[in-house]
């Protein structure tokens, strides 16, 4: 156990000495996500603030073709961008410092595939009901969704086993991945009165957001609603305004 | 419709001892064969099951309920689904040989990004090579060849993706070496005039039996989505 906690003092002092920033924009939750993985990881790092709307020459040489947020830069390395890679990196950097992703190949394979669900089609469909105008649509979308949830449900049932997190007793791969969408998810409660986590619907996913939400490794991670109420209006800012679209305060 | 493609079981020289491994692919997939390609490198037993993509199988809905889609590796009755995510698992599981992932994590990183850039990058422009007409097929040709510019750049003067080694990011793209000809007739281009360095990597890369023995004859690949795309139009 002691030699453990050495190895593992090593490997935080180690990557203290390199030199970690990351680049980043307000509200973006897979931002949040590389915030939340390096704060499990205690690693300390330079956050830079990027404006989507006015992009920095870094961003723009840093990432090519892509020219999206979160990009990390380690050192001398190349700059690494995509939320789940840079997740994946920082896990394998400092292997025996709370480690995030699942030993077992089966569960790193289900739990690479539930984010990839994540980031395919669960998270665009949210982005997509936020910013549609066609009714349709959006009872369509609410549909998926719900849909969505209860698959989730299922898999945190069978991954958590009982205990509180994704990842067991301590906060793992999905409780990132999914965790980062508390924010939004909340908002989306307060804007439409849609609960995309309802505690009929997903009672037990309904636990482990809260209990993810009070752990004190989320708190300072998570943008607060004041900043995704402004990012909300921002995006609306774009749009023409909608007869049955609320307007936030 | 499509040519069958049936493969006969191999000798099991794994560490799985008695593991039994499924594969649910449709032939002319490039997703699928990525898998069939990782699976020969680590020379796994495995049974392989055509799919009929136009009626799904029982199995193959049970088995990715999600997005009904090929490949999907059935590991002990386990399915696991999306090319790249099993290409990992097989690589995570059979570790005793062929490593496919490098051993730095920085590299593999790389390695990664540029499995992630073919799927949102080559495979979405590919398409449209076929789909469009006119000035638009015109601009998504520019727009595939830029994209095979930039991977032909990231390998440069090195044998493969990440440098000495065969692997992950290598077998990702070429699969697609098998549909090159396709796209090329359907959008009257070349591909080698264009990007020569990365003509000669993928002809390396078809040096590995693993890769020789799964990518399907390009002329077979083309025969196959005319009658495609005949049965589609009617």
């Amino acid at each position: 156990m002691h030699q453990l906690l050495n190895h593992c003092l090593i490997q935080i002092s180690m990557a203290k000495k390199c030199e970690m920033k990351l680049l980043g924009s307000v509200g973006s939750p897979f931002v949040t996500r590389v915030k939340f993985a390096l704060k499990l990881k205690s690693i300390d790092y330079e956050y830079i603030q990027e404006d989507l709307a006015n992009k920095s020459e870094l961003l723009l040489t840093s990432n090519p073709g892509l020219q999206k947020v979160p990009v990390l830069f380690h050192a001398n390395k190349q700059p690494m961008s995509e939320s789940l890679i840079i997740i994946e990196y920082l896990d394998e950097i400092l292997p025996d410092v709370h480690p995030i992703l699942p030993s077992n190949p089966s569960d790193r394979a289900q739990s690479r595939f539930l984010a990839y669900y994540i980031d395919t089609l669960y998270c665009p469909w949210m982005k997509e009901f936020m910013l549609t105008r066609e009714s349709e649509r959006k009872e369509e979308l609410k549909r998926l969704i719900i849909e969505g949830s209860m698959m989730l449900e299922e898999a945190f049932v069978k991954l958590s086993k009982g205990k509180a997190f994704f990842g067991g007793d301590e906060i793992g791969f999905l409780d990132i991945v999914v965790g980062c969408f508390l924010g939004w998810i909340k908002f989306f409660g307060i804007i439409f009165g849609f609960n995309v986590i309802d505690e009929t619907r997903n009672p037990r996913l309904a636990q482990w957001g809260k209990s993810l939400w009070s752990h004190e490794a989320t708190r300072s991670v998570i943008p607060s609603d004041e900043i995704h109420m402004n990012f909300f209006k921002m995006l609306l800012g774009f749009l023409p305004p909608m007869p049955d679209m609320p307007i936030p305060a | 419709m499509a040519i069958a493609q049936t493969q006969n079981i191999t000798t099991c020289r794994s560490n799985g001892g008695g593991s039994e491994v499924v594969l649910l692919d449709f032939w002319p997939s490039m997703f699928g064969m990525r898998v069939r390609i990782a699976l020969a490198e680590k020379g796994i037993e495995y049974e392989y099951k055509e799919q009929d993509l136009a009626n799904k199988s029982p199995l193959l809905l049970e088995m990715n309920p999600i997005h009904k889609k090929i490949p999907v590796l059935i590991h002990n009755g386990k399915p696991i689904n999306e090319s790249c995510i099993i290409v990992q698992y097989i690589d995570e599981t059979w570790n005793d040989k062929s490593p496919l992932m490098p051993s730095d994590p920085y590299v593999r990183a790389q390695a990664r990004f540029w499995a992630d850039y073919v799927d949102k990058k080559v495979y979405e422009t590919s398409k449209k090579i076929w789909t469009l007409k006119g000035e638009e097929q015109e601009k998504a040709k520019k727009e595939f060849i830029e994209i095979l510019k930039v991977m032909e750049g990231q390998i440069g003067e090195k044998p493969y993706f990440m440098g000495e080694s065969f692997g992950y990011a290598d077998i990702a793209l070429v699969t697609f070496y098998s549909w090159f000809y396709t796209f090329e007739t359907l959008g009257n281009f070349s591909i080698e005039k264009e990007c020569p360095k990365l003509i000669a990597w993928a002809k390396r890369c078809m040096q590995r039996e693993s890769v020789s023995k799964t990518l399907p004859d390009s002329k077979k690949i083309y025969d196959f989505f005319i009658e495609m795309k005949t049965k589609l139009d009617l």
